[in-house]
């Protein structure tokens, strides 16, 4: 996993509430293997109609996405996550999203960040008036900022992200080095919860 | 004297084996369920040359990409899919834990078997990658679907790391359920009333005395859809029906420690004054029976009820959202829930084609036929062979149903059972998504019997007047 530091690219903005993971990757491409990529599978069923953004050529290269409300919703399939990072995605800010999708992202390298819904439409906005703007992402700082060099809707805005996911993403690493490091600890606590519960 | 804790703090408290001053928690995991599309998960696990840390904690059956036309691999018409499912396979001899594959009569959908086997059990932690795992919290358990690095990392170390701990939300329904309105109406009603995001970052306890009153089939269907509310998990805690429904099921506790396990499960109920952060309450009665007609769960409404207005949305992002939700749908704002033609049905999935699902859709189609073609789709070989001992299935095939083999079908279609485009097809599923039964396939989510009736008048119908013979 590609080690997360600070993202200054463009940003897209995705006029959509309620994304779901169908929408993501339609369930038909979920059997593809990981390692063939799931770039051109991204919005599979939407990408070609008329006012999409993903594939218009002033995005192109964008690495940041704007969405709106409860993005990522629905199934477990960490294939929607896997799409936004073979696309290029690094972070994705929206005003809410889908828990497990949430939680898929940072296992992937991708940061999802939970800005306020007027301060997400704003950035749509501006992004819309300002295709290929880019926007600043500091995970060290946790800021957003941005639209830089536009003078539209510009602001710096702090975000709020689990410690223990921040440092994991900035080191590039997975939880199970961590884990495995603490095996003595949860041999000891299962031994106790054997004893305590021994039917299970 | 300690705060009064809720059936959900009890569990977590239970197997948090670390938590990190920031929060972060550390939880064990009590059973850890695989399904054929946990493939990517054993191959990260091979990549780290780390071996499954615990076979006898974990258990795996083909539900997704097996055919529903016959229950072997031979049926499975495609390379791909029968090497998901002969994966698996291959995966549980490498491995060594315990699978229910294709030809085994407990083979079937995994939210299904989990409770008929007894492998879910009152007051543990489950995980499958699978977001309807919340099902398996009908029976008291904290359930909830992980994404396939997280499997990887249950699959290595029985243990999942979670940044907190999430918010608990109360949803009580009172009172009692009227006559022909069943758990999906409930589950839906509730739906409609918090939407599709009420319950993000949340884990639900289902309270009140609906619940306590209902089945643990019913119950399943209702925790299967808390992730359709955006819940992390939902759960109903144990009690007499649930001691009922799990004695002697195979891998639920025997003899003494039947009885040592009884005794701690009695014991996990929510105190009295357990704090919830979110509490919502529904009169039991105002519930009637419910269909969807757009492109998310939410967009239910009970069956007397009329396709909304977009016009009569508050915001223009409303507005659009709901035009969008129509256009695909193709139907026009007004049109009444009754006048919704329907093409196709589809009885099954792991909401509902438990045996309760079969027989209450059986009664209402005894008698009748089917105006278009319908499936029905039990949720396990154990489920079919139940329903053919009481001549269900006779019921279903003389009503013009194909009685077909378990499995996820056309939940999903990812086994290739699909709807065609434009089609409206009665489904008792969890998600009527843009496409998710099929590219451009309509998806009208509702119970079982709701189905039953509309495959009968090829339109969705009031059962209720369709059993009073007014329809």
């Amino acid at each position: 996993m590609e080690p997360f530091s600070t993202v200054d690219a463009k940003a897209m903005p995705l006029d959509m509430t309620n994304v779901d993971t169908d929408q993501l990757v339609p369930a038909r491409y979920l059997w593809r293997p990981r390692q063939d990529g799931y770039a051109e599978i991204l919005f599979h069923d939407l990408r070609s109609e008329p006012g999409f953004p993903l594939d218009a050529p002033a995005h192109k290269g964008a690495a940041i996405m704007v969405a709106d409300r409860n993005f990522g919703c629905g199934s477990s399939r960490e294939h929607a996550a896997w799409a936004l990072v073979d696309s290029g995605f690094r972070v994705v800010i929206a005003p809410s999203f889908g828990d497990i999708f949430y939680s898929n992202s940072f296992k992937n390298g991708l940061l999802p960040i939970v800005l306020p819904e007027a301060r997400c439409a704003e950035l749509r906005a501006a992004l819309a008036r300002n295709p290929g703007a880019h926007l600043v992402v500091d995970l060290p700082a946790q800021t957003v900022t941005g639209p830089v060099g536009v003078n539209d809707g510009f602001s710096v805005d702090s975000f709020a992200v689990d410690p223990l996911r921040k440092e994991l993403l900035i080191a590039g690493q997975d939880e199970t080095g961590l884990t495995l490091s603490l095996a003595d600890t949860i041999k000891g606590f299962v031994a106790g919860y054997a004893e305590a519960m021994p039917w299970v | 004297m300690s705060a009064p804790q809720s059936l959900f703090d009890k569990i977590w408290a239970r197997h948090a084996v670390v938590t990190r001053p920031d929060g972060a928690v550390l939880l064990l995991v009590g059973r850890h369920l695989l399904h054929d599309g946990s493939g990517a998960a054993f191959r990260f696990l091979a990549e780290r040359k780390l071996p499954l840390h615990d076979r006898r904690h974990t258990f795996g059956t083909p539900d997704h990409y097996v055919s529903t036309a016959g229950n072997d691999l031979a049926s499975i018409s495609e390379a791909f899919r029968r090497d998901l499912v002969a994966g698996m396979a291959e995966n549980a001899r490498k491995h060594g834990f315990t699978h229910f594959g294709l030809g085994d009569p407990r083979q079937g959908i995994i939210h299904v078997i989990g409770p008929e086997q007894g492998i879910t059990l009152p007051g543990i932690t489950m995980v499958c990658g699978d977001s309807h795992t919340s099902s398996h919290g009908a029976l008291g358990a904290l359930a909830f679907g992980i994404g396939a690095s997280e499997v990887a990392h249950v699959l290595a170390t029985q243990t999942l790391w979670q940044s907190r701990k999430p918010q608990s939300m109360r949803i009580s329904v009172e009172g009692k359920l009227g006559a022909g309105v069943t758990p999906k109406d409930a589950i839906l009603a509730i739906i409609a009333r918090i939407g599709t995001a009420g319950g993000t970052g949340k884990v639900i306890e289902y309270a009140g005395p609906v619940f306590r009153d209902m089945s643990i089939e019913g119950r399943l269907s209702v925790c299967n859809m808390s992730i359709e509310a955006g819940a992390r998990a939902g759960m109903v805690a144990p009690d007499e029906t649930t001691f009922a429904y799990l004695k002697g099921r195979p891998y639920a506790p025997q003899g003494a420690m039947w009885d040592r396990a009884v005794a701690f499960w009695r014991t996990l109920p929510s105190d009295p004054g357990a704090a919830f952060d979110a509490e919502v309450t529904l009169d039991g009665s105002a519930i009637e029976p419910m269909a969807t007609w757009g492109t998310s769960p939410e967009h239910a409404t009970a069956v007397t009820g009329a396709v909304p207005d977009p016009a009569a949305a508050p915001t223009a992002e409303r507005r659009e959202a709901l035009a969008a939700a129509l256009h695909y749908m193709g139907l026009s704002p007004g049109m009444r829930i009754d006048e919704i033609p329907i093409n196709r049905v589809f009885i099954g999935s792991c909401t509902n084609s438990r045996i309760e699902d079969l027989r209450a859709a059986a009664a209402v189609l005894k008698g009748r036929k089917a105006k278009v073609q319908a499936w029905a789709v039990p949720g396990s070989g154990l489920v079919k062979r139940q329903a053919e001992r009481e001549g269900l299935d006779q019921v279903f095939k003389d009503a013009g149903f194909e009685w077909r083999e378990p499995g996820c079908s056309m939940c999903a279609g990812v086994n290739g059972d699909l709807v065609d485009p434009g089609v409206h097809c009665a489904s008792t599923s969890n998600r009527n998504f843009v496409g998710r039964q099929g590219p451009g396939a309509r998806t009208h989510l509702m119970s079982p019997t709701m189905a039953a009736a509309a495959a009968v008048t090829g339109h969705i119908t009031d059962v209720r007047r369709l059993m009073a013979g007014e329809a």
